[in-house]
């Protein structure tokens, strides 16, 4: 083996790593978020609603669940503008999309959730007088999220990894700032065993992070 | 009776109330009237329909015949005979007037024990926080949990947690309280704390119309006893009448039978 590895390149560049990671961290943010408000309300209206919407809302979810993220990723980048006469930058079009893929994967994880919570506390909701409305913002819904934390962690964290998606659309994550400095300095191992080493660092600090959250709310159940 | 009731109309009037689960006929014409300050108590062998009607009067369950009347309202439905449901906003507006204690308490399980009793003071009566806060602090008093406000239900014991059960129930000043079996999934010396709950409410004047198993306490607390028995009413009196081993009623003697060669 005539290889021997040199970091001084990596670290030279290494801004290039760090920003990536920001950003990744950013989308990830950003689109769970999104992906929250989406699975929520879709949960929520799945719940209460008939079958045509019920189907709707499944096509939707299964559709996003049986095909590659990857996919999604080139068909609303390039594809859409194509067809629809809009225009976003990469970026925005990477969030739009890893948002709709949480917020199909945050459906069903919120669905069961609501469906899990007991019973008897809905009965206890209407036995005071709470109307519908007040039952689901009072009642399930507070106990609806203690039940799907843990879901909501691993979804946060694999969608953190999937941010490096991004990097075929030239959205400049940490993935794609490996890719740079390996087309820029030939440092392949180098740069993927730093890369490699952040991604498990940052997935581990969030996996504890989320865990101390939940073990804080696991009190009250 | 009939008479009776005219001079003293009854608070709840359940008038043949009939429901079925797909075929089976869980009530079968069921009538009972409750009168102001009264505490009947329904007995009866499981499957009998003792917790269906209950929750027919606070209409967690519909009922697709007969009609039940609080204060002179119809419960449910829009009048008498038609099959039409009031709105939610009613049927939210109508339990507020009745409380109910549940066998497995089901307390909100993020709330304090104060947070329960004040949910239904903020969102249902409009009172303030501050306001809330005294009357759960009143109630928890009278329970004897007065020290317990700021705790979660999963911080109390079975017997506290109903025990606030009671108080979320009461605090809202219902017309009527129902209790359904609410010392059956408590330890054997967990059942007293909440029975003397009970008892000082009915002391109190409260109307309550409860299933139970404690027969010693059915004896003791209430005015009437209700037994039934497949979905329908099979004998009504007071409690040392229907308790009386030669009452005329070989269904009941049974059940009392049974029920003795089991508890005691």
């Amino acid at each position: 083996m005539g290889y021997t590895l040199n970091f001084n390149l990596i670290w030279r560049h290494f801004d290039k790593l760090w920003g990536g990671l920001l950003l990744s961290l950013e989308l990830a943010v950003i689109s769970i978020a999104i992906g929250i408000v989406i699975g929520l309300l879709l949960a929520v209206w799945y719940v209460s609603a008939g079958r045509a919407v019920r189907t709707v809302i499944a096509g939707y979810v299964e559709f996003i669940r049986n095909v590659p993220l990857i996919l999604l990723v080139y068909l609303v980048f390039y594809g859409l503008p194509t067809v629809v006469d809009i225009a976003y930058s990469a970026q925005t079009s990477f969030i739009a999309t890893l948002s709709l893929y949480s917020g199909a994967y945050l459906v069903e994880v919120f669905r069961s959730g609501l469906e899990a919570v007991p019973r008897g506390q809905l009965d206890a909701g209407k036995a005071i007088g709470l109307t519908p409305w007040q039952r689901l913002l009072h009642v399930r819904l507070p106990t609806m999220l203690r039940i799907t934390l843990p879901a909501l962690s691993n979804t946060f964290i694999s969608l953190f990894k999937d941010t490096s998606v991004a990097s075929v659309i030239s959205v400049p994550e940490l993935t794609y700032g490996a890719q740079w400095i390996n087309f820029n300095t030939f440092r392949i191992v180098e740069v993927y065993l730093v890369v490699t080493a952040m991604y498990l660092l940052t997935g581990y600090a969030l996996l504890f992070a989320l865990r101390l959250v939940e073990r804080r709310f696991k009190a009250a159940r | 009776m009939s008479k009776a009731s005219h001079a003293n109309p009854a608070l709840l009037d359940i008038s043949e109330v009939s429901k079925a689960f797909g075929s089976v006929e869980v009530l079968r014409s069921v009538s009972l009237k409750v009168t102001r300050g009264e505490v009947v108590t329904v007995i009866g062998p499981s499957g009998s329909g003792k917790t269906t009607l209950l929750r027919c009067v606070n209409f967690l369950e519909s009922y697709d015949n007969g009609s039940i009347r609080i204060d002179g309202k119809e419960v449910g439905y829009r009048e008498a005979g038609t099959r039409q449901r009031r709105s939610e906003r009613d049927l939210a507006a109508m339990r507020a007037e009745t409380g109910m204690v549940f066998q497995s308490f089901n307390l909100f399980p993020h709330l304090t024990a104060a947070g329960n009793i004040m949910l239904g003071l903020r969102k249902v009566r409009g009172k303030s926080n501050a306001e809330a806060r005294t009357i759960a602090e009143h109630w928890l008093g009278r329970v004897g949990l007065a020290h317990k406000a700021d705790s979660l239900p999963a911080e109390l014991s079975g017997g506290q947690q109903q025990r606030v059960g009671i108080a979320r129930a009461v605090a809202m000043e219902p017309k009527i309280l129902l209790l359904d079996e609410i010392t059956s999934a408590l330890d054997p010396e967990l059942v007293g704390e909440v029975l003397e709950v009970v008892r000082s409410l009915a002391e109190d004047g409260m109307t309550m119309l409860m299933v139970t198993h404690e027969m010693a306490f059915a004896r003791d607390a209430s005015s009437r006893i209700v037994f039934m028995a497949d979905g329908g009413v099979s004998a009504v009196g007071p409690p040392a009448e229907i308790l009386a081993a030669d009452f005329d009623n070989e269904r009941l003697r049974s059940f009392l039978a049974r029920f003795r060669a089991s508890h005691f």
